[in-house]
């Protein structure tokens, strides 16, 4: 049986349809869970997606932080259950505390709607393990608000616990550090996405799921959805998801 | 019960990088103006609470202030009384700072 997987949708998601889309294409069944809902229906694993929740207003992600299924997501996270953050709802884990740091406005001031190449700096998370190498891979970002800030001491301890998941790269491959063109947004050493401590919680600006099949220009993203949808699998198997526990 | 008008004056903390500022301080000279530097932009929340006294009311946007309108690992805060009146009615128009 399909593994459910949450999407949570608030006002002003705009990429729900296409995580639906990319969850389903890796072969989970789908779930839309509404912002106002306290509960999460039971599903193995959370996707917040991108889009301009609450119109970005303040900061961005930080009014939807405070909607009732946060709280939900909050406690799932807390009892080990997989949640990612894709742009707008990697800004709200980062608003939330549930991942670390922050995104800031780009260094640019400008929107950046581009591809570009992000390197898995670890294949062994719930999230990288079905990618097959360390090989970049191209897939859109589109915000204007994405530049990863930490102060140093958090971005030492990142490095050193391997929090960083993902990092802008160039040409070559090689990190693209905050001045490097083929880094969108100025984040700090080169970070496009990161874990929480215990591995659970990722969140990542570039959009996966709109490189999820070869006709949108790129499939790299789908290793990335799919990591999600086995680990989840694996989880209802073992009988420790949130959701199972809690029936 | 008293109204009470707060301002809460979100500004990005030192060393955070301020493209926003540094992009008005690059504007600065098309105005012919020299001697400006270390710009930084940041917000202005102003708004009313109606509590029992200050201390109640100032509590409440202290909370505001840390939990939704600043981003403690980003920004700091400075809350500024504006006034009170003693009703809610009226109270707004009337107070200190609003013209």
């Amino acid at each position: 049986m399909p593994v459910r997987i949450g999407v949570v949708v608030f006002p002003g998601s705009n990429c729900d349809r296409d995580t639906l889309h990319a969850l389903d294409l890796a072969g989970a069944e789908p779930v839309a869970l509404w912002h106002e809902q306290a509960t999460l229906d039971g599903v193995a694993a959370v996707v917040l997606p991108g889009g301009f929740a609450y119109g970005d207003y303040l900061r961005a992600g930080v009014i939807a932080r405070f909607s009732p299924i946060m709280r939900a997501v909050a406690g799932f996270a807390a009892a080990d259950g997989l949640v990612l953050g894709i742009c707008n709802g990697f800004q709200v884990l980062a608003e939330a505390g549930l991942v670390p740091g922050a995104l800031l406005r780009n260094a640019s001031l400008r929107f950046s709607g581009r591809e570009v190449a992000i390197a898995p700096e670890r294949l062994d998370t719930a999230f990288t393990h079905a990618l097959d190498s360390h090989r970049p891979l191209r897939m859109p970002v589109a915000h204007g608000e994405g530049r990863y800030y930490a102060d140093d001491d958090t971005l030492d301890a990142l490095e050193r616990d391997g929090q960083v998941l993902f990092r802008y790269v160039d040409r070559v491959g090689a990190p693209a550090g905050p001045g490097d063109p083929d880094n969108p947004n100025g984040s700090l050493r080169a970070i496009a996405g990161v874990l929480n401590r215990a591995g659970n919680v990722a969140g990542l600006m570039p959009h996966p799921e709109r490189a999820a099949e070869a006709i949108l220009g790129s499939d790299d993203g789908l290793g990335i959805i799919r990591s999600l949808v086995e680990s989840a699998g694996r989880a209802v198997g073992a009988g420790t998801t949130v959701g199972a526990r809690s029936r | 019960m008293t109204s009470h008008r707060y301002a809460v004056n979100v500004t990005p903390k030192p060393g955070i990088l301020d493209p926003q500022g540094r992009a008005v301080e690059g504007s600065l000279g098309h105005l012919g103006i020299e001697g400006v530097s270390a710009v930084r932009v940041g917000r202005r929340v102003e708004l009313t609470v109606d509590a029992s006294d200050q201390v109640a009311a100032r509590a409440v946007v202290e909370r505001l202030a840390a939990e939704l309108l600043s981003n403690p690992l980003i920004e700091s805060y400075e809350v500024e009384l504006l006034g009170e009146a003693s009703s809610t009615v009226g109270a707004v128009a009337g107070m200190v700072g609003e013209a």
